[in-house]
């Protein structure tokens, strides 16, 4: 059987007048339906650049990405991002920014066609969904950096995408609202099922959230250095998991990784 | 020994509430009521009185300094005086141009309406095209560079020979003086898009119509309303100049007109007047500018 979702010899170089520089080099990972992966990406290598190449916004130098056994090479709603900074547009409403997705996403009347009140209630359920609903005439500069990652996520799950890609969704938000939502995403996660990749620097959080963790080396010419399975029960929690012998472990592996094993490449390629 | 006096202060206050009450009761939203409105008195006089002195001294030093006989230009008093029918009656009408200044500005109004409306309608168009086209941009913006440097009044002789009637000529006039900063300011806008706007339409798949529609204009409206403030400041200019050489109705000839029959303190009202009403249309295009744009302001 055909793995959901593929990544087969993805490889990204950018030019700059005569300087090539070599970013992803051999990038291969299969992803089932359903599964939550974490990535841990170095900054300024490839993070975004792996992400945007899934998202259909660049086209790798070299490889494909495949999902369903369907070559991807242009962004789509069936590849709905959050992204880092939520990049809500700040002339909408917080029920706007949603709806733009869901009118365009939903509007025609081809396959997933819903009529407008069908639409409406598609917008508020999402907004339900991540708590959001009490403040859906707010405009963006009016709620909290948090509350603005959730309209985010919202607006994401809002497309139903095939794949939910998540790029530091909670990097810029404090420890306790980061956790808020860490709880959501995973309650979100169980509900609906979603096939989740998230681009990461926080080790708990990829530990506490994901099924495996794909873990980087460092660039130039990253590639995949070490896939970690993480068995863990769920429903996790994360006061319970902080005793747990399997989840230290599993967070001793990723940081060793971090820490010490990742600079062996670099060391040879220096 | 401080929490014991509080305590104690606290217990013998315990049995005369009643006191303490009409005190804590009564006083409070007296005072802040009162409070609120001399803040808002001292606040109002504080933003009224500098520009009241400053405009009284002024008066005061031209009264003195044109008092003395044989002054070119009359005081204060003797505008006043003199162009006292024009100011109190503005709507008079005797037929040809000999009409009252509210008449004369609408017909200024209306000209700039019409030729700045144009060039907004047309500059933003531009603006959006050399925002998003980098080749538009390389052919257009050198020739907009130096055609933005050429003065309003330049251009008349140029229209006059075009249109051959006066009032198209003076559109014309407001419209190319006015077009060059919405120009500019509409394609900056454009170019500033943040890239997560372009990446948010590309995975909802908005199509160009959309996209231009839903994320170009309206993440452009701060700097359009720059452009159309800018703009309309310079078609106002731009008009009171144009109409001194085209004649007819309009503020800009009402003003060489009372220069040709001596009428100084004419000019001075009238000149109070455009200053005003160029004020107001800046106020306006800014209000406008502000309900649009959701108070998002340009990054």
């Amino acid at each position: 059987m055909s793995p959901y979702l593929k990544f087969e010899q993805i490889g990204m170089s950018f030019r700059r007048g005569q300087m090539a520089t070599e970013v992803l080099r051999d990038v291969n990972l299969r992803i089932d339906q359903g599964e939550f992966v974490s990535m841990f990406v170095h900054s300024g290598c490839g993070k975004s650049t792996l992400l945007n190449i899934l998202g259909g916004l660049l086209k790798s130098t070299s490889g494909e990405v495949f999902l369903e056994g369907k070559v991807v090479d242009e962004p789509g709603p069936d590849r709905a991002i959050v992204f880092q900074n939520h990049s809500l547009l700040p002339w909408l409403t917080v029920y706007g920014n949603i709806a733009i997705a869901v009118d365009k996403v939903f509007g025609g009347s081809q396959g997933k066609g819903k009529n407008k009140a069908e639409r409406h209630d598609w917008v508020m359920h999402n907004l339900e969904l991540v708590q959001m609903a009490q403040a859906k005439d707010k405009r963006p500069h009016e709620v909290s950096g948090g509350m603005k990652q959730r309209v985010g996520i919202a607006r994401a799950l809002a497309m139903q995408p095939k794949v939910l890609l998540m790029d530091e969704p909670f990097g810029a938000l404090d420890a306790l609202t980061r956790a808020h939502l860490q709880d959501s995403v995973m309650e979100i996660h169980a509900k609906l099922g979603n096939t989740v990749l998230m681009i990461t620097h926080d080790v708990d959080e990829a530990v506490l959230l994901s099924d495996r963790v794909v873990m980087m080396t460092n660039g130039p010419a990253a590639t995949i250095g070490e896939i970690l399975a993480i068995d863990l029960p769920r429903p996790r929690r994360r006061l319970e998991l902080a005793t747990d012998p399997e989840y230290a472990r599993c967070r001793a592996a990723v940081l060793e990784f971090l820490y010490a094993r990742h600079r062996v490449p670099a060391r040879a390629a220096a | 020994m401080q929490a014991a006096k509080a305590a104690g202060s606290a217990a013998t206050a315990m049995p005369v509430p009643g006191a303490t009450a009409e005190i804590v009761a009564f006083r409070p939203p007296m005072r802040p009521a009162l409070q609120r409105i001399a803040d808002a008195a001292r606040h109002t006089v504080s933003v009224v009185l500098p520009p009241l002195i400053v405009m009284s001294i002024t008066l005061l030093v031209w009264q003195l300094l044109c008092s003395e006989p044989g002054a070119r230009l009359p005081p204060p008093t003797k505008v006043v005086s003199d162009a006292w029918d024009f100011i109190v009656h503005p709507f008079y009408d005797n037929g040809g141009i000999d009409k009252g200044a509210f008449w004369q500005i609408s017909k200024s109004l209306g000209r700039v309406g019409i030729g700045f409306s144009l060039a907004a309608v047309v500059g933003i168009a531009l603006g959006v095209l050399v925002g998003q086209s980098t080749w538009a941009m390389r052919g257009l913006d050198p020739i907009f560079q130096v055609l933005r440097t050429v003065p309003p009044l330049a251009w008349l002789p140029l229209s006059l020979a075009g249109f051959r009637h006066s009032d198209p000529s003076a559109l014309f006039v407001i419209f190319i003086t006015s077009i060059w900063p919405i120009i500019i300011n509409t394609s900056v806008g454009v170019r500033n898009i943040p890239q997560d706007y372009r990446n948010v339409a590309a995975v909802i798949r908005l199509s160009w119509w959309e996209v231009f529609w839903k994320i170009t204009l309206p993440a452009t409206v701060p700097y359009i309303f720059t452009g159309l403030r800018i703009g309309v400041g310079l078609s106002w200019l731009a008009i009171v100049a144009a109409e001194m050489l085209i004649g007819g109705v309009g503020i800009g000839f009402f003003i060489w007109d009372a220069w040709n029959s001596s009428r100084i303190s004419d000019i001075i009202v009238a000149l109070v007047y455009i200053g005003i009403v160029g004020f107001l249309l800046d106020k306006l295009i800014a209000t406008v500018g502000h309900f649009v744009s959701h108070g998002v302001a340009a990054q």
